[in-house]
């Protein structure tokens, strides 16, 4: 039992799925040609000026809604001063002490128990370019020059902020978790963190429990995933309890995650701690989020991940888990709703999602929306099964056959002849081809060895290649050796 | 008879029109007139002559073909090298952009590319817009036409020193704290800083954003009106945009001033430091205006002392952060073998930027900086609200203010180099507009007693050009025409 | 309000421009006097006096979410002082030891 208390904070950017960029219409689609998706504005080229994108603003507000966040009526943007080469005209533009979302939350399920995270704020800002590094290893720290693109430049950045409630690796990845379905399912963002479209830095300090201060903070910075974060504060925890045991202090900094080692280690940077500057964006005038405008977004709102949850666990008669699988993004839930709409019972329709189907698209590194096997086959799949046309076994087989080969599920059985042996008759006639062919065994058994029994199934079944009703076999055989 | 080059734009645009001369002609006039007289003047860092037939050319085939065009169509203008025309050179007075050639037009432009105005040159200017003479420009100050030896004010001094000269009936300035409104003034001619928002500034290499705008030189009201009309309005580009119509300046600006409130600015008119040829000859200017039957009344504004304090903070704050994008990076001068990208920032900006404009940035990057903010940023935009409060409640009480613009005629070249708070006071009577977002205009009023010209300012509220252009022009009639600047003489 | 060498140094450091110690002192001193006389504007009363950000009275200016055109590359890319593979080329980022 640590004497410590572990105190989290996590800061999220995503970067919103709009056409155009933040301050201007260049548009924003990924994989580009270098610096063909620019224009005088989002190349800070002199004597440019920004205009901002209503339908970014509007996200930020969906956003901030959907984490309970009270919508600020009067906001503005910032400028963020400081030099770095991808940013094109060394500020960004921010927002800072007026944030047009504030004092919000989000509730995170660990170990069976709800936890609030508070939201302190959700703003805008825009994303800076692209550098590629060249040198030895691609890397930062060895490079002798690096090359810049700007399509990036200028696309809109959602930060979310939370408090300092998050208290351990797992509540922060729980906390991703929730945080990216509900961003899925405002259909903000396609919320890829390893393609950068999600990215999250994490503070963390240790203080002694019950101490109402905090320790010092580190913040750690190159997450690539939800599983980094998990293993980044894991490791960081561990590496402040044992400077905290051996009486040294922790220093304030930034450090680097790096994935293959799993250990994070010091930015080591002469600059001393930046001074932002921060001050009134004079090319851009207030946001004034009047009641009806808020209003009107809000009616936008869809039913959240929590809510829907507890919906359909309810209305399906889901265990927790199973809820959450099929509700895990809005894609998950219109195949589980069309799986049902084909006739499938919701039970049946969860297991498979959560099993062959999950299995299926993690081999092939595809989202459930580029699924091989549409809701209708395997409806038709659960069906059969149902009506014990095939063996669940030869149904999973058939399911995998299809994904890869891109015939339904029911093709593949009509081809590899996977239908089940239901035939008593014939289950019989191989039975006792078995038990002819197994005498000793069949003496065994006589003789009292239940376990020859398994054996005994184990032959029919291969017999009848899988094919064979497990029940029927069953039966059949203890009816043919009494 | 007249020279084309000593006409009003108004008068060569209707000449064009009614076919008496060319467009061509015009522009072949007034570069020639350039080529002779502006190695003494250097109001032009370039000159844009291909530009400026084409567009000429163009003006002429479409008259030609019976094509009714606005009022300056083929009327030559100078261009304050702040304002980027795609693919020529735009230095904004500064070394760290010898060879910028931007990749794109200011609206502004485009505008009087659409007027058919053809731009004859980039003019000279104090570097970023940053001064009071042009002497801060890394290419040599311009000269007075009306003493060589002079400075022409500034920042815009090569606009207002181009108009004066008679290289280009109309020119176009940028006004932060009075930089069209004072070379204006020291030069004899006409200039107006428009209400904040009214003209366009995306193109315009920004120097402070909330007091920034673009505004017409001429030497007649009904030309700086005929000008600003034609680059006025709303633009998609520019957020600080104002969304509505624009009116016709020029139209009812014989309506007079019968009646005309007018406020005198009493703090300024024998304010300490005020030459007494300027005060006289504002008094002056006041009894025709009185004589004219505008009521004149007198009003103090004390936060105004205060304002020139504020301006110093607000407008380095904002200029520290527009010329961060000015790094070697993306375009201008670039210092070559760097062993990192700090120290190719750091000698291409040191090399680049002239002494006043690092002075701005040192000064804009401390007033920002942390545990400062509040008491200088933060403190000069309670005092702008202080300013904005005092002319709201000087217009329950007039029309318009009035003063001088500037309080002295032009000083010598070199005379107020070495102090910069020297230099800063330039800008006392104009400064006040600019925090507020206001109208003002400057025009002459006649010669101080050192032979020098005079600036008469009108101020008004926000939007309130019609106004300010009527009671200029009523003016301007009852003082008659005012003489030529030497260099017209000797040329 | 007297500004020493060492501030100076760290704004420059902040601002990207670097200086002899002549200039430094010079601009400590420059600094100095134009400050003082902003000074008279931090003696002002002005405890209930909101700041003014913008002088306008505009608010809510956006555009639609709307693609425009874009500049070629070869555009983009015209003003760069140096170029690899359709990229601004810049020396190394991380300070050189």
């Amino acid at each position: 039992m640590s004497p410590y208390e572990t105190v989290i904070g996590l800061e999220v950017h995503v970067e919103l799925a709009t056409r155009s960029k933040m301050f201007c219409d260049s548009p924003t689609t990924f994989g580009a040609e270098p610096n063909t998706q620019t224009c005088p504005v989002c190349l800070g080229e002199p004597g440019s000026l920004p205009v901002p994108n209503k339908q970014a603003i509007e996200h930020l507000m969906l956003i901030g809604l959907a984490l309970d966040c009270r919508i600020a009526p009067h906001s503005l943007f910032h400028r963020k001063n400081y030099f770095y080469p991808d940013m094109p005209k060394n500020y960004q533009i921010s927002q800072y002490d007026l944030p047009l979302c504030v004092d919000g939350h989000l509730d995170v399920d660990v170990d069976g128990e709800s936890r609030r995270v508070g939201i302190t704020r959700a703003h805008m800002e825009e994303d800076t370019g692209k550098s590629l590094h060249v040198g030895a290893t691609g890397r930062i720290a060895e490079a002798k020059y690096s090359l810049i693109d700007y399509n990036r430049a200028g696309i809109p950045l959602v930060e979310v902020v939370s408090e300092p409630d998050i208290r351990s690796p797992i509540e922060a990845q729980r906390y991703l978790a929730e945080l990216r379905a509900i961003l899925l399912t405002l259909g903000v963002s396609d919320v890829r963190m390893e393609e950068g479209s999600m990215r999250c830095d994490a503070n963390v300090s240790l203080r002694a429990p019950g101490d109402g201060a905090f320790g010092t903070k580190v913040e750690i910075k190159n997450l690539n995933s939800i599983r980094s974060v998990a293993r980044a504060l894991t490791y960081e925890i561990d590496r402040q309890e044992k400077a905290l045991d051996a009486g040294d202090t922790v220093v304030q900094e930034t450090r680097h995650f790096d994935e293959n080692t799993g250990k994070t280690h010091s930015l080591r940077s002469k600059e001393e701690a930046f001074d932002y500057r921060y001050f009134p964006e004079p090319d851009l005038v207030p946001i004034e989020a009047g009641q009806s405008w808020i209003d009107e977004v809000r009616a936008q709102l869809p039913e959240l991940p929590r809510a829907r949850r507890a919906r359909i666990a309810a209305e399906h008669d889901l265990t927790p888990e199973q809820a959450t699988f099929v509700t895990a993004s809005p894609a998950s839930v219109e195949y589980f709703e069309a799986l049902l709409a084909e006739g499938a019972p919701a039970r049946d329709a969860a297991v498979w999602m959560a099993g062959e189907l999950a299995r299926a698209l993690n081999t092939a590194g595809e989202n459930i929306e580029q699924s091989r096997v549409a809701p209708k086959d395997l409806a038709q799949l659960i069906q059969a099964v149902e009506e014990v046309r095939v063996t669940l076994n030869s149904a999973k087989k058939a399911f995998q056959d299809a994904y890869a080969s891109g015939k339904t599920p029911l093709e593949i059985v009509e081809e590899k002849g996977l239908q089940q042996v239901s035939d008593d008759n014939a289950i019989i006639a191989i039975v006792d081809q078995v038990l002819a062919a197994n005498q000793a065994e069949v003496e065994r058994f006589r003789a009292g060895e239940e376990k020859v029994f398994k054996f005994l199934v184990g032959q029919v079944m291969k017999a009848t290649k899988g094919q064979a009703s497990p029940q029927v076999v069953d039966q059949t055989l203890r009816a043919r050796l009494s | 008879m007249s020279e084309l080059w000593e006409l009003s734009a108004a008068e060569i645009g209707f000449m064009i029109a009614r076919k008496e001369t060319s467009a061509r002609a015009v522009v072949d006039a007034h570069l020639s007139r350039i080529e002779s007289l502006d190695e003494a003047v250097n109001a032009f860092l370039t000159l844009t002559p291909d530009l400026a037939r084409a567009t000429a050319d163009d003006v002429d085939a479409k008259i030609a073909a019976g094509e009714k065009l606005g009022p300056l169509a083929g009327v030559p203008l100078a261009l304050k090298d702040i304002l980027c025309i795609d693919g020529v050179r735009t230095t904004a007075g500064s070394k760290i952009l010898e060879n910028y050639r931007p990749p794109y037009d200011a609206t502004v432009v485009q505008k009087l590319r659409e007027a058919g105005v053809p731009i004859v040159g980039k003019a000279n200017l104090d570097e970023f817009a940053m001064g009071s003479s042009t002497e801060n420009s890394a290419y040599g100050p311009s000269h007075n036409p009306w003493d060589l030896a002079r400075v022409p004010g500034g920042s815009s001094g090569g606009s207002a020193a181009a108009v004066s000269a008679g290289f280009a009936p109309l020119g176009i300035g940028t006004d932060t704290g009075g930089s069209i409104r004072q070379p204006a003034s020291l030069c004899g001619v006409v200039g107006v800083k428009p209400t904040y928002g009214l003209v366009s500034r995306y193109g315009v290499l920004a120097f402070a954003s909330s007091l920034d705008q673009v505004g017409p030189f001429a030497r007649t009201v009904k030309d700086a009106a005929l000008l600003l009309e034609a680059i006025a309005g709303h633009d998609r580009m520019d957020a600080t945009s104002i969304p509505d119509d624009v009116p016709g300046y020029a139209e009812g600006l014989e309506s007079g001033v019968k009646g005309l409130r007018i406020g005198v600015v009493s703090d300024w008119i024998a304010g300490e430091g005020v030459q007494s040829g300027v005060t006289e000859r504002v008094r002056t200017a006041i009894e025709a205006l009185s004589g004219l039957g505008a009521e004149i009344g007198e009003i103090s504004l004390p936060s105004f002392r205060y304002a020139l304090s504020a301006y110093y903070l607000i407008a380095p704050a904002e200029c520290s952060s527009n010329l961060a994008r000015y790094d070697g990076v993306r375009w201008g001068l670039r210092a070559r073998d760097a062993k990192d990208v700090v120290e190719m920032n750091v000698r291409s900006r040191t090399e680049g930027f002239g002494d006043e404009v690092k002075r701005r940035i040192m000064l804009g990057t401390y007033a920002l900086s942390a545990g400062y903010y509040d008491a200088y940023y933060g403190k000069a935009q309670q005092v702008r609200t202080l300013v904005i409060r005092d002319f709201e409640k000087a217009y329950e009480r007039f029309d318009v203010l009035l003063g001088p613009t500037s309080p002295t005629t032009a000083f010598k070249i070199g005379e107020k180099a070495d102090d910069p708070l020297a230099m800063y006071l330039n800008d006392v009577f104009t400064i006040p507009s600019n925090l507020a977002g206001a109208a003002a205009i400057s025009l002459p009023c006649g010669l101080a007693d050192d032979g020098l010209p005079v600036g008469l300012q009108l101020l008004g509220p926000p939007q309130s050009e019609r106004l300010l252009f009527r009671a200029a022009y009523a003016y301007e009639q009852a003082r008659g025409p005012v003489p030529a600047p030497p260099l017209w003489v000797t040329s | 309000m007297a500004l020493t060498r060492e501030q100076v140094a760290h704004v420059a450091r902040l601002a990207r421009l670097s200086f002899t110690d002549e200039e430094l002192d010079r601009f400590a001193h420059q600094l100095s006097d134009i400050l003082a006389y902003a000074d008279q504007v931090t003696a002002l009363a002005t405890e209930d006096v909101p700041p003014t950000s913008h002088a306008l009275p505009l608010k809510n200016v956006f555009r639609p979410d709307e693609i425009g055109p874009c500049l070629p590359q070869e555009k983009a890319l015209s003003t760069a002082p140096e170029i690899e593979q359709g990229r601004f080329r810049v020396p190394r980022i991380m300070e050189a030891p």
